[in-house]
Protein backbone atom coordinates (compact mmCIF):
# COMPACT_ATOMS: atom_id res chain seq x y z
CA UNK A 1 0.00 0.00 0.00
CA UNK A 2 2.83 2.18 0.96
CA UNK A 3 4.53 1.43 -1.93
CA UNK A 4 1.53 2.21 -4.24
CA UNK A 5 1.13 5.52 -3.32
CA UNK A 6 4.56 6.22 -3.02
CA UNK A 7 4.74 4.78 -6.99
CA UNK A 8 1.46 7.15 -7.85
CA UNK A 9 2.89 10.58 -6.44
CA UNK A 10 6.90 9.79 -8.17
CA UNK A 11 4.85 9.24 -11.44
CA UNK A 12 2.27 12.50 -10.95
CA UNK A 13 5.52 14.26 -9.73
CA UNK A 14 7.97 13.73 -12.83
CA UNK A 15 4.77 14.28 -15.13
CA UNK A 16 3.94 17.07 -14.00
CA UNK A 17 7.87 18.51 -14.17
CA UNK A 18 8.36 17.46 -17.61
CA UNK A 19 4.93 19.35 -18.94
CA UNK A 20 5.33 22.18 -16.70
CA UNK A 21 7.40 23.88 -19.34
CA UNK A 22 5.16 24.01 -22.22
CA UNK A 23 1.64 24.41 -19.64
CA UNK A 24 3.25 27.88 -18.11
CA UNK A 25 4.05 28.39 -22.13
CA UNK A 26 0.37 28.24 -22.92
CA UNK A 27 -0.85 29.62 -19.91
CA UNK A 28 0.96 32.82 -21.09
CA UNK A 29 -0.25 32.42 -24.79
CA UNK A 30 -3.63 34.22 -23.43
CA UNK A 31 -1.51 37.27 -22.54
CA UNK A 32 -0.18 39.55 -24.97
CA UNK A 33 2.92 40.16 -22.28
CA UNK A 34 6.39 39.92 -24.20
CA UNK A 35 8.22 37.94 -21.72
CA UNK A 36 6.63 34.62 -19.83
CA UNK A 37 6.26 35.64 -16.24
CA UNK A 38 4.48 39.01 -16.97
CA UNK A 39 0.53 39.22 -17.14
CA UNK A 40 -0.85 41.71 -18.94
CA UNK A 41 -4.33 40.89 -18.31
CA UNK A 42 -6.68 38.18 -20.46
CA UNK A 43 -6.54 38.37 -24.34
CA UNK A 44 -7.23 35.89 -26.99
CA UNK A 45 -5.00 38.38 -29.33
CA UNK A 46 -2.23 36.13 -29.91
CA UNK A 47 -4.17 33.74 -31.91
CA UNK A 48 -5.19 36.28 -34.73
CA UNK A 49 -1.62 37.45 -34.48
CA UNK A 50 -0.17 33.87 -34.86
CA UNK A 51 -2.66 33.11 -38.15
CA UNK A 52 -1.53 36.98 -39.71
CA UNK A 53 2.14 36.39 -38.87
CA UNK A 54 3.35 35.42 -42.47
CA UNK A 55 6.70 34.31 -41.14
CA UNK A 56 5.65 31.66 -39.25
CA UNK A 57 2.61 30.52 -41.43
CA UNK A 58 5.46 30.22 -44.29
CA UNK A 59 7.73 27.92 -42.35
CA UNK A 60 4.13 25.97 -41.11
CA UNK A 61 3.80 25.21 -44.88
CA UNK A 62 6.99 24.31 -45.58
CA UNK A 63 7.51 21.98 -42.56
CA UNK A 64 4.06 20.26 -43.70
CA UNK A 65 5.46 20.07 -47.08
CA UNK A 66 8.43 18.50 -46.40
CA UNK A 67 7.02 15.94 -44.05
CA UNK A 68 4.81 14.58 -46.42
CA UNK A 69 6.33 14.57 -49.66
CA UNK A 70 9.65 13.30 -47.24
CA UNK A 71 7.71 10.55 -45.82
CA UNK A 72 6.46 9.53 -49.17
CA UNK A 73 9.63 8.90 -50.76
CA UNK A 74 11.26 6.59 -47.79
CA UNK A 75 8.32 5.14 -47.54
CA UNK A 76 8.18 3.60 -51.44
CA UNK A 77 11.87 3.43 -51.02
CA UNK A 78 12.02 1.73 -47.86
CA UNK A 79 9.29 -0.88 -48.58
CA UNK A 80 10.39 -2.03 -51.76
CA UNK A 81 13.96 -1.94 -50.28
CA UNK A 82 12.82 -3.95 -47.65
CA UNK A 83 11.04 -6.66 -49.56
CA UNK A 84 13.96 -6.34 -52.19
CA UNK A 85 16.36 -7.40 -49.35
CA UNK A 86 14.02 -9.69 -47.65
CA UNK A 87 13.99 -11.67 -51.14
CA UNK A 88 17.94 -11.71 -52.08
CA UNK A 89 21.35 -13.59 -51.15
CA UNK A 90 21.99 -14.16 -47.49
CA UNK A 91 24.87 -12.18 -47.48
CA UNK A 92 23.50 -9.47 -49.35
CA UNK A 93 20.19 -9.22 -47.17
CA UNK A 94 22.88 -8.75 -44.17
CA UNK A 95 24.86 -6.44 -46.04
CA UNK A 96 21.80 -4.13 -46.29
CA UNK A 97 20.67 -4.95 -42.63
CA UNK A 98 23.99 -3.40 -41.23
CA UNK A 99 24.01 -0.80 -43.92
CA UNK A 100 20.91 0.49 -42.66
CA UNK A 101 21.85 0.28 -38.90
CA UNK A 102 24.43 3.40 -39.50
CA UNK A 103 22.15 5.70 -39.65
CA UNK A 104 20.05 4.80 -36.83
CA UNK A 105 22.97 4.36 -34.48
CA UNK A 106 24.83 7.50 -36.22
CA UNK A 107 24.65 11.04 -34.55
CA UNK A 108 22.21 12.83 -36.32
CA UNK A 109 25.39 16.08 -36.79
CA UNK A 110 27.59 14.00 -38.19
CA UNK A 111 25.07 12.32 -40.76
CA UNK A 112 23.98 16.10 -41.68
CA UNK A 113 27.79 17.62 -42.22
CA UNK A 114 28.79 14.01 -44.58
CA UNK A 115 25.74 15.51 -46.62
CA UNK A 116 26.31 18.78 -46.84
CA UNK A 117 30.20 17.41 -47.72
CA UNK A 118 28.65 15.20 -50.59
CA UNK A 119 26.28 18.27 -52.36
CA UNK A 120 30.10 20.88 -52.27
CA UNK A 121 32.06 18.10 -53.38
CA UNK A 122 29.82 17.17 -56.19
CA UNK A 123 28.65 21.04 -56.61
CA UNK A 124 32.49 21.69 -56.78
CA UNK A 125 33.44 18.81 -59.13
CA UNK A 126 30.69 17.24 -60.94
CA UNK A 127 27.82 19.95 -61.16
CA UNK A 128 30.06 23.62 -61.73
CA UNK A 129 27.11 25.12 -59.49
CA UNK A 130 25.99 25.44 -56.12
CA UNK A 131 23.41 22.13 -55.51
CA UNK A 132 21.67 23.39 -52.55
CA UNK A 133 17.50 23.60 -52.82
CA UNK A 134 14.77 21.85 -51.91
CA UNK A 135 15.87 18.53 -53.25
CA UNK A 136 18.83 18.35 -50.76
CA UNK A 137 16.73 19.56 -47.96
CA UNK A 138 14.35 16.72 -48.88
CA UNK A 139 17.36 14.03 -48.96
CA UNK A 140 18.50 14.87 -46.31
CA UNK A 141 15.09 14.34 -44.31
CA UNK A 142 14.36 10.75 -46.51
CA UNK A 143 18.02 9.83 -45.44
CA UNK A 144 16.84 10.39 -41.70
CA UNK A 145 13.47 8.35 -41.92
CA UNK A 146 14.57 6.03 -44.56
CA UNK A 147 15.87 3.23 -42.44
CA UNK A 148 13.36 3.65 -39.83
CA UNK A 149 10.59 2.42 -42.60
CA UNK A 150 13.37 -0.32 -43.50
CA UNK A 151 12.90 -1.55 -40.36
CA UNK A 152 9.97 -1.33 -39.56
CA UNK A 153 8.55 -3.59 -42.64
CA UNK A 154 11.14 -6.12 -42.15
CA UNK A 155 9.30 -7.48 -39.44
CA UNK A 156 6.35 -7.91 -41.13
CA UNK A 157 7.83 -9.88 -43.87
CA UNK A 158 9.60 -12.11 -41.80
CA UNK A 159 6.15 -12.67 -39.73
CA UNK A 160 4.37 -13.74 -43.37
CA UNK A 161 3.32 -16.97 -44.27
CA UNK A 162 6.27 -17.43 -47.72
CA UNK A 163 3.60 -19.56 -49.36
CA UNK A 164 1.05 -17.04 -49.64
CA UNK A 165 3.34 -15.76 -52.53
CA UNK A 166 4.16 -18.69 -54.06
CA UNK A 167 0.25 -19.98 -53.96
CA UNK A 168 -1.14 -16.94 -55.62
CA UNK A 169 2.08 -17.54 -58.37
CA UNK A 170 0.48 -20.91 -58.70
CA UNK A 171 -3.05 -19.72 -59.26
CA UNK A 172 -1.84 -17.73 -61.98
CA UNK A 173 -1.20 -14.29 -60.97
CA UNK A 174 2.05 -12.34 -62.25
CA UNK A 175 4.37 -11.52 -59.90
CA UNK A 176 3.44 -7.85 -59.79
CA UNK A 177 -0.14 -9.14 -59.01
CA UNK A 178 1.09 -11.32 -56.29
CA UNK A 179 2.70 -7.97 -55.10
CA UNK A 180 0.35 -5.95 -54.88
CA UNK A 181 -2.60 -8.19 -53.90
CA UNK A 182 -1.11 -10.57 -51.46
CA UNK A 183 2.12 -9.31 -49.98
CA UNK A 184 1.58 -5.81 -49.28
CA UNK A 185 -1.63 -5.96 -47.40
CA UNK A 186 0.34 -8.20 -45.26
CA UNK A 187 3.07 -5.86 -44.54
CA UNK A 188 0.73 -2.62 -44.92
CA UNK A 189 0.94 -2.64 -41.17
CA UNK A 190 4.68 -2.08 -40.93
CA UNK A 191 4.15 0.30 -44.13
CA UNK A 192 2.09 2.61 -41.80
CA UNK A 193 3.68 2.63 -39.02
CA UNK A 194 6.67 3.56 -41.64
CA UNK A 195 5.32 6.42 -43.09
CA UNK A 196 3.89 7.57 -39.45
CA UNK A 197 7.32 7.75 -37.91
CA UNK A 198 8.67 9.22 -41.09
CA UNK A 199 6.60 12.51 -40.84
CA UNK A 200 7.10 12.40 -37.17
CA UNK A 201 11.06 12.31 -37.67
CA UNK A 202 10.67 14.96 -40.08
CA UNK A 203 8.83 17.73 -38.43
CA UNK A 204 11.05 17.21 -35.32
CA UNK A 205 13.89 17.80 -37.36
CA UNK A 206 16.37 20.86 -36.73
CA UNK A 207 20.01 19.89 -37.77
CA UNK A 208 19.32 18.33 -40.82
CA UNK A 209 17.12 21.34 -42.32
CA UNK A 210 19.95 23.39 -41.37
CA UNK A 211 22.56 21.67 -42.98
CA UNK A 212 20.95 20.91 -46.21
CA UNK A 213 18.30 23.39 -47.12
CA UNK A 214 18.85 25.90 -49.91
CA UNK A 215 16.33 28.39 -51.22
CA UNK A 216 13.16 27.94 -52.80
CA UNK A 217 9.62 26.12 -51.86
CA UNK A 218 7.21 28.79 -50.10
CA UNK A 219 9.76 31.21 -49.24
CA UNK A 220 11.06 31.52 -52.69
CA UNK A 221 14.24 33.16 -53.25
CA UNK A 222 15.28 33.21 -49.64
CA UNK A 223 16.39 30.10 -47.67
CA UNK A 224 14.00 27.54 -47.19
CA UNK A 225 12.60 28.32 -43.44
CA UNK A 226 11.21 25.03 -41.42
CA UNK A 227 9.11 25.88 -38.21
CA UNK A 228 12.33 24.54 -36.04
CA UNK A 229 14.98 26.42 -38.40
CA UNK A 230 12.63 29.46 -37.69
CA UNK A 231 11.86 29.22 -33.95
CA UNK A 232 15.46 28.43 -33.61
CA UNK A 233 16.69 31.57 -35.32
CA UNK A 234 13.88 33.59 -32.93
CA UNK A 235 14.51 32.17 -29.67
CA UNK A 236 18.59 32.08 -30.03
CA UNK A 237 19.26 35.50 -28.17
CA UNK A 238 15.34 35.97 -27.10
CA UNK A 239 12.89 34.51 -24.98
CA UNK A 240 9.73 32.60 -27.24
CA UNK A 241 8.28 35.44 -29.28
CA UNK A 242 4.64 36.12 -28.12
CA UNK A 243 2.97 34.65 -31.32
CA UNK A 244 5.24 30.76 -30.65
CA UNK A 245 3.24 30.82 -27.48
CA UNK A 246 -0.03 29.94 -29.11
CA UNK A 247 1.49 27.88 -31.62
CA UNK A 248 2.26 25.54 -28.78
CA UNK A 249 -0.90 25.81 -27.48
CA UNK A 250 -1.82 24.30 -30.83
CA UNK A 251 0.49 22.10 -31.34
CA UNK A 252 -0.42 20.55 -27.76
CA UNK A 253 -3.82 20.57 -28.39
CA UNK A 254 -3.08 18.20 -31.64
CA UNK A 255 -1.11 15.97 -29.74
CA UNK A 256 -3.78 15.84 -27.00
CA UNK A 257 -5.96 14.67 -29.76
CA UNK A 258 -3.82 12.24 -31.13
CA UNK A 259 -2.92 10.61 -27.80
CA UNK A 260 -7.05 10.27 -26.86
CA UNK A 261 -7.38 8.75 -30.34
CA UNK A 262 -4.63 6.51 -29.93
CA UNK A 263 -5.83 5.29 -26.38
CA UNK A 264 -9.60 4.89 -28.00
CA UNK A 265 -7.70 2.76 -30.34
CA UNK A 266 -5.99 0.54 -28.20
CA UNK A 267 -8.87 0.45 -25.83
CA UNK A 268 -11.42 -0.60 -28.67
CA UNK A 269 -8.82 -3.32 -29.92
CA UNK A 270 -7.79 -4.63 -26.57
CA UNK A 271 -11.62 -5.08 -25.57
CA UNK A 272 -12.44 -6.36 -29.08
CA UNK A 273 -9.44 -9.14 -28.66
CA UNK A 274 -11.25 -10.21 -25.13
CA UNK A 275 -14.56 -10.16 -26.47
CA UNK A 276 -13.46 -12.71 -29.16
CA UNK A 277 -11.23 -14.76 -26.43
CA UNK A 278 -14.68 -15.24 -24.74
CA UNK A 279 -16.35 -16.28 -27.73
CA UNK A 280 -13.96 -19.03 -28.11
CA UNK A 281 -13.87 -19.81 -24.58
CA UNK A 282 -17.98 -20.04 -24.71
CA UNK A 283 -17.44 -22.70 -27.29
CA UNK B 1 7.18 -22.68 -90.98
CA UNK B 2 5.85 -19.75 -89.50
CA UNK B 3 2.47 -20.98 -88.02
CA UNK B 4 4.89 -23.87 -86.09
CA UNK B 5 6.93 -20.96 -85.04
CA UNK B 6 4.39 -19.42 -83.12
CA UNK B 7 3.04 -22.73 -82.11
CA UNK B 8 5.82 -23.35 -80.13
CA UNK B 9 6.29 -20.05 -78.98
CA UNK B 10 2.97 -19.67 -77.58
CA UNK B 11 2.90 -21.59 -74.49
CA UNK B 12 5.90 -19.20 -73.57
CA UNK B 13 4.55 -15.91 -73.50
CA UNK B 14 3.81 -16.40 -69.40
CA UNK B 15 7.46 -16.14 -68.44
CA UNK B 16 8.79 -13.31 -69.98
CA UNK B 17 7.22 -11.61 -66.58
CA UNK B 18 9.84 -13.36 -65.18
CA UNK B 19 12.67 -12.68 -66.53
CA UNK B 20 12.30 -8.87 -66.16
CA UNK B 21 10.67 -8.72 -63.35
CA UNK B 22 12.17 -10.61 -60.16
CA UNK B 23 11.66 -9.69 -55.96
CA UNK B 24 14.94 -9.11 -55.15
CA UNK B 25 15.39 -5.87 -58.58
CA UNK B 26 13.19 -3.65 -55.69
CA UNK B 27 16.17 -3.56 -53.97
CA UNK B 28 18.01 -1.66 -56.57
CA UNK B 29 16.89 1.66 -56.10
CA UNK B 30 17.02 1.48 -51.89
CA UNK B 31 20.90 0.05 -52.22
CA UNK B 32 21.75 2.97 -54.62
CA UNK B 33 20.43 5.71 -52.55
CA UNK B 34 21.93 3.71 -49.27
CA UNK B 35 25.44 4.21 -51.19
CA UNK B 36 25.00 7.79 -52.78
CA UNK B 37 23.65 9.31 -49.64
CA UNK B 38 24.94 7.39 -46.53
CA UNK B 39 28.30 5.42 -47.44
CA UNK B 40 30.11 7.95 -49.68
CA UNK B 41 29.48 11.11 -47.61
CA UNK B 42 30.99 9.12 -44.55
CA UNK B 43 33.91 7.82 -46.89
CA UNK B 44 34.04 11.69 -48.29
CA UNK B 45 33.92 12.40 -44.19
CA UNK B 46 37.30 10.53 -43.72
CA UNK B 47 38.63 12.43 -46.77
CA UNK B 48 38.38 15.94 -46.02
CA UNK B 49 39.53 14.80 -42.23
CA UNK B 50 42.96 14.27 -43.83
CA UNK B 51 43.26 16.59 -46.63
CA UNK B 52 43.81 20.60 -46.59
CA UNK B 53 42.04 23.05 -48.37
CA UNK B 54 43.73 22.32 -51.47
CA UNK B 55 42.42 18.52 -51.23
CA UNK B 56 46.44 17.64 -50.47
CA UNK B 57 46.51 14.72 -48.32
CA UNK B 58 47.42 16.14 -44.87
CA UNK B 59 47.57 15.63 -40.89
CA UNK B 60 46.94 18.90 -39.79
CA UNK B 61 43.23 18.57 -38.46
CA UNK B 62 44.66 15.76 -36.37
CA UNK B 63 47.39 17.93 -35.45
CA UNK B 64 45.10 20.98 -34.63
CA UNK B 65 42.92 19.27 -32.71
CA UNK B 66 45.99 17.18 -30.51
CA UNK B 67 47.69 20.81 -30.09
CA UNK B 68 44.79 23.01 -29.16
CA UNK B 69 43.20 22.93 -25.59
CA UNK B 70 40.19 24.28 -26.68
CA UNK B 71 39.52 21.66 -29.02
CA UNK B 72 40.47 19.06 -26.62
CA UNK B 73 38.52 20.18 -24.02
CA UNK B 74 35.18 20.75 -26.13
CA UNK B 75 35.27 16.83 -26.32
CA UNK B 76 35.86 16.40 -22.23
CA UNK B 77 33.07 19.09 -21.70
CA UNK B 78 30.95 17.01 -24.28
CA UNK B 79 31.87 13.49 -22.44
CA UNK B 80 31.15 14.87 -18.90
CA UNK B 81 27.57 16.64 -19.59
CA UNK B 82 26.79 13.25 -21.33
CA UNK B 83 27.21 11.07 -18.36
CA UNK B 84 26.20 12.96 -15.84
CA UNK B 85 22.76 13.67 -18.54
CA UNK B 86 22.53 9.78 -18.91
CA UNK B 87 22.94 8.97 -15.29
CA UNK B 88 20.39 11.66 -13.69
CA UNK B 89 17.56 10.15 -16.70
CA UNK B 90 18.37 6.79 -15.61
CA UNK B 91 18.00 7.93 -12.01
CA UNK B 92 14.73 9.40 -12.60
CA UNK B 93 13.62 7.25 -15.58
CA UNK B 94 14.62 3.23 -13.91
CA UNK B 95 12.13 3.97 -10.52
CA UNK B 96 9.55 5.65 -12.89
CA UNK B 97 9.67 2.79 -15.34
CA UNK B 98 9.34 -0.18 -12.77
CA UNK B 99 6.15 1.62 -11.11
CA UNK B 100 4.52 2.40 -13.93
CA UNK B 101 5.02 -1.62 -15.18
CA UNK B 102 4.31 -2.40 -11.79
CA UNK B 103 0.55 -3.65 -11.98
CA UNK B 104 0.17 -2.45 -7.94
CA UNK B 105 1.12 0.27 -8.77
CA UNK B 106 -0.20 1.99 -12.37
CA UNK B 107 -3.27 -0.25 -14.29
CA UNK B 108 -3.58 2.77 -16.58
CA UNK B 109 -1.60 2.33 -19.99
CA UNK B 110 -2.18 5.67 -21.17
CA UNK B 111 0.04 7.15 -18.49
CA UNK B 112 2.64 5.97 -20.32
CA UNK B 113 1.52 7.65 -23.46
CA UNK B 114 1.83 10.70 -21.61
CA UNK B 115 5.31 10.49 -20.64
CA UNK B 116 6.11 10.10 -24.56
CA UNK B 117 3.83 12.51 -25.74
CA UNK B 118 6.33 15.90 -25.17
CA UNK B 119 8.44 13.81 -28.11
CA UNK B 120 5.81 15.10 -30.95
CA UNK B 121 6.29 18.59 -29.64
CA UNK B 122 8.70 20.51 -32.19
CA UNK B 123 11.64 19.70 -29.97
CA UNK B 124 13.25 23.41 -30.42
CA UNK B 125 10.05 24.82 -29.10
CA UNK B 126 10.59 22.76 -25.96
CA UNK B 127 13.82 23.91 -25.31
CA UNK B 128 12.59 27.43 -25.84
CA UNK B 129 9.74 26.75 -23.39
CA UNK B 130 12.03 24.59 -20.98
CA UNK B 131 14.44 28.06 -21.08
CA UNK B 132 11.72 30.60 -20.56
CA UNK B 133 11.15 28.75 -17.55
CA UNK B 134 14.54 28.74 -16.32
CA UNK B 135 14.70 32.22 -16.73
CA UNK B 136 11.80 33.07 -14.94
CA UNK B 137 13.33 30.98 -11.99
CA UNK B 138 16.35 32.95 -12.45
CA UNK B 139 18.46 30.05 -13.70
CA UNK B 140 19.58 31.14 -17.09
CA UNK B 141 22.46 30.95 -19.56
CA UNK B 142 23.96 34.56 -18.00
CA UNK B 143 24.19 32.85 -14.56
CA UNK B 144 24.14 29.29 -14.70
CA UNK B 145 25.03 28.12 -18.22
CA UNK B 146 26.32 24.51 -17.48
CA UNK B 147 23.33 24.10 -14.73
CA UNK B 148 20.64 25.38 -17.53
CA UNK B 149 22.30 23.42 -20.39
CA UNK B 150 22.00 20.09 -17.78
CA UNK B 151 18.42 20.35 -17.01
CA UNK B 152 17.27 20.77 -20.10
CA UNK B 153 19.29 17.99 -21.24
CA UNK B 154 17.23 15.94 -18.83
CA UNK B 155 14.26 17.42 -19.70
CA UNK B 156 14.51 15.98 -23.65
CA UNK B 157 16.23 12.89 -22.85
CA UNK B 158 13.79 11.12 -20.29
CA UNK B 159 11.09 10.37 -22.46
CA UNK B 160 14.18 8.03 -24.41
CA UNK B 161 15.51 6.74 -21.14
CA UNK B 162 11.66 5.69 -20.19
CA UNK B 163 10.29 3.87 -23.39
CA UNK B 164 13.30 1.00 -23.69
CA UNK B 165 13.26 1.20 -19.98
CA UNK B 166 9.34 0.27 -19.25
CA UNK B 167 9.22 -2.41 -22.23
CA UNK B 168 12.00 -4.44 -20.32
CA UNK B 169 10.51 -3.77 -17.02
CA UNK B 170 6.91 -5.31 -18.55
CA UNK B 171 8.91 -8.72 -19.25
CA UNK B 172 10.62 -8.67 -15.91
CA UNK B 173 10.16 -12.19 -14.55
CA UNK B 174 8.40 -11.94 -11.35
CA UNK B 175 8.60 -15.65 -10.54
CA UNK B 176 12.27 -15.12 -9.95
CA UNK B 177 11.88 -12.05 -7.82
CA UNK B 178 9.41 -14.07 -5.56
CA UNK B 179 12.10 -17.01 -5.49
CA UNK B 180 14.75 -14.62 -4.23
CA UNK B 181 12.37 -13.17 -1.50
CA UNK B 182 11.86 -16.73 -0.29
CA UNK B 183 15.27 -17.93 -0.69
CA UNK B 184 15.57 -15.17 2.10
CA UNK B 185 17.32 -12.30 0.41
CA UNK B 186 16.19 -9.01 1.28
CA UNK B 187 14.96 -5.83 -1.15
CA UNK B 188 18.43 -4.52 -1.55
CA UNK B 189 19.92 -8.04 -2.49
CA UNK B 190 16.79 -9.39 -5.01
CA UNK B 191 17.32 -5.68 -6.51
CA UNK B 192 21.14 -5.84 -7.03
CA UNK B 193 21.43 -9.75 -7.88
CA UNK B 194 17.57 -10.04 -9.82
CA UNK B 195 15.99 -7.08 -10.66
CA UNK B 196 18.98 -5.16 -12.20
CA UNK B 197 20.41 -7.97 -14.45
CA UNK B 198 17.46 -8.72 -15.67
CA UNK B 199 16.25 -4.93 -16.56
CA UNK B 200 20.05 -4.40 -18.21
CA UNK B 201 19.30 -4.40 -21.80
CA UNK B 202 17.06 -2.19 -21.15
CA UNK B 203 19.80 0.10 -19.60
CA UNK B 204 22.29 0.06 -22.41
CA UNK B 205 19.57 0.75 -24.88
CA UNK B 206 18.83 3.67 -22.84
CA UNK B 207 22.47 4.91 -22.68
CA UNK B 208 22.81 4.58 -26.41
CA UNK B 209 19.20 6.46 -26.38
CA UNK B 210 20.96 9.06 -24.84
CA UNK B 211 24.84 9.35 -24.43
CA UNK B 212 25.44 10.23 -28.10
CA UNK B 213 22.80 12.40 -28.99
CA UNK B 214 23.45 14.27 -25.46
CA UNK B 215 26.98 14.84 -26.96
CA UNK B 216 26.41 15.95 -30.13
CA UNK B 217 23.45 18.46 -29.37
CA UNK B 218 23.43 21.94 -31.22
CA UNK B 219 20.05 23.41 -30.22
CA UNK B 220 20.02 22.47 -26.35
CA UNK B 221 23.37 23.94 -25.38
CA UNK B 222 23.58 26.80 -27.93
CA UNK B 223 20.04 28.25 -26.24
CA UNK B 224 20.47 27.17 -22.94
CA UNK B 225 23.53 28.17 -22.17
CA UNK B 226 23.23 31.15 -24.38
CA UNK B 227 26.24 30.06 -26.09
CA UNK B 228 28.61 29.96 -23.18
CA UNK B 229 28.68 26.00 -23.51
CA UNK B 230 30.56 24.53 -26.85
CA UNK B 231 29.54 20.68 -27.25
CA UNK B 232 31.10 18.56 -30.04
CA UNK B 233 27.38 19.46 -31.71
CA UNK B 234 28.17 23.50 -31.06
CA UNK B 235 31.67 23.15 -32.71
CA UNK B 236 30.91 21.10 -36.05
CA UNK B 237 27.70 23.99 -36.36
CA UNK B 238 30.58 26.20 -35.99
CA UNK B 239 32.67 24.86 -38.71
CA UNK B 240 30.01 24.48 -40.89
CA UNK B 241 28.81 28.29 -40.66
CA UNK B 242 32.36 28.95 -41.09
CA UNK B 243 32.51 26.24 -44.34
CA UNK B 244 35.95 24.67 -42.81
CA UNK B 245 35.03 21.58 -43.81
CA UNK B 246 38.65 20.09 -42.91
CA UNK B 247 37.98 20.51 -39.67
CA UNK B 248 34.95 19.84 -38.88
CA UNK B 249 35.21 16.64 -41.11
CA UNK B 250 37.61 15.68 -37.95
CA UNK B 251 35.82 16.11 -35.21
CA UNK B 252 32.98 14.28 -37.30
CA UNK B 253 35.09 11.37 -37.68
CA UNK B 254 35.94 11.68 -33.63
CA UNK B 255 32.54 11.19 -33.31
CA UNK B 256 32.12 8.37 -36.33
CA UNK B 257 35.05 6.63 -34.06
CA UNK B 258 33.17 6.99 -30.81
CA UNK B 259 29.84 5.92 -32.31
CA UNK B 260 31.79 2.79 -33.43
CA UNK B 261 33.25 1.76 -29.70
CA UNK B 262 29.55 2.32 -28.44
CA UNK B 263 28.00 -0.17 -31.11
CA UNK B 264 31.09 -2.97 -29.54
CA UNK B 265 30.30 -2.19 -26.34
CA UNK B 266 26.63 -2.90 -26.88
CA UNK B 267 27.06 -5.92 -29.74
CA UNK B 268 29.11 -7.78 -26.84
CA UNK B 269 26.69 -6.96 -24.45
CA UNK B 270 23.87 -8.62 -26.36
CA UNK B 271 26.38 -11.50 -26.83
CA UNK B 272 27.01 -11.84 -23.47
CA UNK B 273 23.34 -11.88 -23.29
CA UNK B 274 22.07 -14.84 -25.30
CA UNK B 275 24.85 -16.49 -23.89
CA UNK B 276 23.67 -15.75 -20.29
CA UNK B 277 19.93 -16.61 -21.47
CA UNK B 278 21.43 -19.71 -23.42
CA UNK B 279 22.87 -20.73 -19.66
CA UNK B 280 19.44 -20.77 -18.18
Amino acid sequence: MVKKIFGQIYIWLILIIMYLPILILMAFSFTDAVYVGQWNGFTFDLYPRLFQNQEIMIALGNTLIIALVSALVSTLLGTTGAIGAFYSKKWFRKTIDSLTQIPIVNAEIVMALSLTILFVFMGQYIFQTQLFSFWTLLIGHVVLSLPFVYISVKPKLQQMDPSLYEAALDLGATPRTALRKVLLPEILPGVLSGFLLSITLSLDDFIISAFTRGTGLLNGEANIETLSTLIQATIKKRPVPPEMRALTTIIFLVVAVAVVLVSLYRFYQSKHKKSHAQERMGR
Amino acid sequence: MKSNDLALRAPKTKKPHLVLFKRKYLCIPYTVFLVLFIIIPIILIVYYAFSDDTGAFSFDALVGFFTTWTKINVLFISIFIALQTTLICLLIGYPLAYFLADKKVNKNVVLVTLFIAPMWINFVLRTGATRDLLTWMNINGGNYPYLATLIGMVYNYLPFVILPLYTTMLKLDKSQIEASYDLGANPFQTFIKNILPQSLPGIVSAITMTFMPTMSSYVISDTLSEGKITLLGNYIYLDFSNTAWNDGSFMALIMLVIVGISMLFTKNNEKVDSKGGASW
